[in-house]
Parts: structure tokens; C-alpha cells; sequence
């Protein structure tokens, strides 16, 4: 039976779409990732869409449902690597994704969910020039 | 179909050369209205003359024979130049053409046989007035090409500001073919350079409408989806009238009056401290 891996990297979980995800592909990973959330405790999705070459208005909202229940369940979702030409059509669709999150890759969503945490946890992330004042540096 | 006919015709011309190149330059001239200098008609006539002799002594009485391709080349050129220069088709047909009245002018016509060897000869004339006016039309065509796609490059180049910062200065009206030419080359450039920030110049846009903000709009939009943020700058004091009083929204795009403003915005997003002239610049960190 076909899944969707969803993968913990820290305190993030990490999904990497490969495949056109069907309807019961993605009402299954809808699951699986709430199930992980609530067993990992984790505070950030990562969902990345490199690998898919048409996101439709079923997809689109998926996505918004999955950014949803992740929030209510403390975790922040990034959708990362969207194709140009599925951006485009997605416009052209009049989907403008609302609510989700975006980076442009895996590293950058890491950078942005560790940016959300960092307010909450008072020390920043140290490993980039992150926007929080730089100040004990000297 | 005997190459006897080439032959005689091309005495003919060989014959009556001076006058019928004369009378031809007139005509040519005439509808050619000053535009090409007297002397370089002379010269262009002179050798389609001289190449539609040689074609004849050849034996060709037909536009297609293989003798008359050094005429055909000669044809060509002249099309392809006239189409440059911007003539009419007409002006560049009546230019072959022509030919035909000037030589019928000297010919001895009580002659029967040289009668039948004119008929032939219009026809051929025809052939390759018919092969200048394509030529021209093809040449016309190649320019119109050339021009179109000259304009689409010029009008969207994706320039790299900084690290992590792509600008595209607009320049021009924005109609749906080049606003989505914009959109793809500025989401390419997206992708490929890695950058968070996107800036959509609009200096050098004239006027904007409800079509083209939803252009703007829709470009922003997508560079949003796929994680990067898109800042618009170059609003002209008439364009922001414009845009308040049609009532479209620009509210969750970030504005700026003008690319340096918005490079500076972009900058202090990634965490990089710009001094401006209004301020002293202040000492770098650490």
C-alpha cells in the first residue's frame, strides 16, 4: 500500500511529495502527519511539493486543511519548492492558498519555522543571520 | 521553348540598351518619388539588366531555369533591401515591371517575330516580378519576426540586485502576453538564483489600469506562493491617483516609491543594514 513518508528531522516532520498524490493518497497522509504530530511532539511541517507537476483545487486545499489541523495540534507548516508553472496556474485558478505558509526550499523553510519559534523559545537560531538582533556579539 | 529566343531577345537588350534603360530608370523614379538617389537606381537597374541579359544568352526563358538563378539572387537582394527601406510592395514590383514598357517602346513592332518574342519575354518578366513581390513579402515577414521577439527580450530582463534579491524593471505597456512572459522569467529567475525577494519596477510603465494591476497582482501572488516576497516600486504620483480612485486593492503588497527604497527594504528583510544619505551611516555590528 502506497504512503507518503513522513520524516523527523528535530522537532520537524518532513514531507516530501513525490508523486501525483491521489484522493486517498492524500486524505492518508491528512492522517498519518496528525498522528505524528501528536506522537513526535513536533512544532513545524515541512511539506515539500518539488516533485509535482499539477496542484489542483483538491490538492490546494488539502494543503490548507493539513496547515489547519497542524496549528490547532501547535505545529506551524511550511509548503516549500513550488514550481513556477504551478504557481502560475494556481493564480490563473484564483487560489491564492491563503493561510499556508511558503519558502522557496527545505533550507529556507527550516530558517523560516525556526524564525516563528525563536520569540517563544528567547534564544534565536545562531547558524544564520537571522533578523533578531545580533546582540551579544562584539 | 528553343534557346534561339533567349538569344535574340538578349541581342535585343544588348541592342537597344542606353534608351530602354533609360526610359526604365524614369518609370521606376517616378513611383519611387525621390526616396533612392538617381544614381544608385541606375546602378541597381543596371545590373538587373545585365543579369537578365546574360540569363537570356544562357538560354533561360523561363524565371526557374537554373540559368537565371544569378538573376534571381540579383532580384533578391534588391526585395529584400526595398522591403528594409520600407517601400510598398507596388513600388518594389513596378520596379521589375517596368521593364516591360520601356523595352516595348523601341521595338520594331511590325516585326512578327519579334512580337512572339516579346510575348515570351513578358511572360518571363511576370514570373519574376511575381518572384520579387514573395521575396519581398518573406523579407517583410523575417523583419516584423525579428522585431517582435527584439521587443520581448528587451522588455524583460531579470536583473540580480544584491544576494537574495531579483529586480525587473518594466518598461512599456503591459498586455497578458508579456505580463505572463514577466511572471515566468521572474519565477524562473526565483528558482534559480535562490532569492526570498523579488522587485517589480514599474518606472517605465506608462499608465495603469484595472487589467494590468491584476497582472501586477497575479505576478506577486505567484512569487508568494512558491516563498518569495514581492515588492512593487516605481508608483508615479498619477499612477497611485489612478490606482486609489479605480479602487484596486494593492494592500498586502508592499510598495516603495522607488528601486532604491525597495532595495533597502529588501536588504533590511534579510538582515543586512544599509546606510542611506539621510542618516549618518552607522558603524557595522560587531
Amino acid at each position: 500500500m502506497d504512503r507518503v513518508p513522513v520524516l523527523k528531522i528535530g522537532d520537524m516532520l518532513l514531507v516530501s511529495i513525490q508523486v501525483d498524490l491521489s484522493d486517498r493518497l492524500a486524505s492518508q497522509l491528512q492522517e498519518d502527519l496528525a498522528d505524528r504530530i501528536v506522537a513526535t511532539g513536533a512544532h513545524g511541517v515541512i511539506i515539500d511539493i518539488t516533485g509535482l507537476d499539477i496542484v489542483d483545487s483538491f490538492v490546494g486545499r488539502m494543503l490548507a486543511t493539513i496547515a489547519t489541523v497542524s496549528r490547532v495540534l501547535d505545529a506551524e507548516t511550511v509548503v516549500v519548492g513550488m514550481r513556477p508553472a504551478v504557481a502560475i496556474t494556481l493564480v490563473e485558478l484564483g487560489l491564492a492558498l491563503k493561510g499556508i505558509r511558503t519558502a522557496l526550499d527545505v533550507d529556507r523553510g527550516i530558517a523560516l519555522l525556526r524564525d516563528l519559534r525563536a520569540p517563544v523559545d528567547g534564544a534565536p537560531a545562531g547558524d544564520d543571520e537571522a533578523e533578531q538582533a545580533p546582540a551579544g556579539v562584539s | 521553348m528553343d534557346d534561339k529566343t533567349g538569344k535574340r531577345l538578349a541581342s535585343l537588350l544588348a541592342e537597344h540598351r542606353d534608351p530602354v534603360l533609360e526610359a526604365w530608370a524614369t518609370t521606376v523614379r517616378e513611383t519611387l518619388r525621390g526616396r533612392l538617389a538617381r544614381a544608385e537606381l541606375s546602378r541597381q537597374l543596371e545590373e538587373i539588366y545585365g543579369a537578365l541579359q546574360s540569363a537570356l544568352e544562357g538560354g533561360a526563358v523561363a524565371a526557374d531555369d537554373p540559368a537565371a538563378a544569378e538573376l534571381r539572387d540579383v532580384l533578391a537582394e534588391l526585395s529584400r533591401n526595398r522591403a528594409r527601406q520600407g517601400f510598398s510592395a507596388t513600388e518594389t514590383a513596378i520596379s521589375v515591371f517596368g521593364l516591360k514598357d520601356a523595352l516595348l517602346a523601341v521595338l520594331p513592332t511590325k516585326d512578327s517575330q519579334v512580337l512572339a518574342d516579346y510575348a515570351r519575354f513578358s511572360l518571363m518578366v511576370d514570373k519574376l516580378g511575381l518572384f520579387t513581390f514573395e521575396t519581398y513579402v518573406s523579407a517583410r515577414d523575417a523583419i516584423i519576426t525579428e522585431q517582435s521577439a527584439q521587443l520581448l527580450e528587451l522588455s524583460t530582463p531579470v536583473v540580480k540586485l544584491w544576494d537574495g534579491v531579483v529586480a525587473v524593471p518594466l518598461i512599456g505597456t503591459l498586455d497578458s502576453v508579456r505580463s505572463q512572459l514577466v511572471m515566468e522569467r521572474l519565477l524562473q529567475a526565483l528558482v534559480e538564483t535562490g532569492s526570498p525577494f523579488a522587485i517589480l519596477d514599474i518606472t517605465g510603465v506608462p499608465a495603469v489600469d484595472t487589467q494590468v494591476a491584476q497582472h501586477l497582482l497575479k505576478t506577486v501572488v505567484a512569487a508568494q506562493l512558491m516563498g518569495a516576497r514581492c515588492i512593487v516600486s516605481g508608483i508615479r504620483p498619477q499612477i497611485a491617483q489612478t490606482i486609489v480612485s479605480l479602487g484596486i486593492e494593492f494592500d498586502e503588497i508592499v510598495t516603495k516609491a522607488n528601486l532604491a527604497d525597495a532595495l533597502q527594504y529588501a536588504l533590511r528583510e534579510i538582515g543586512l543594514e544599509v546606510g542611506g544619505g539621510r542618516r549618518r551611516p552607522a558603524a557595522v555590528e560587531g
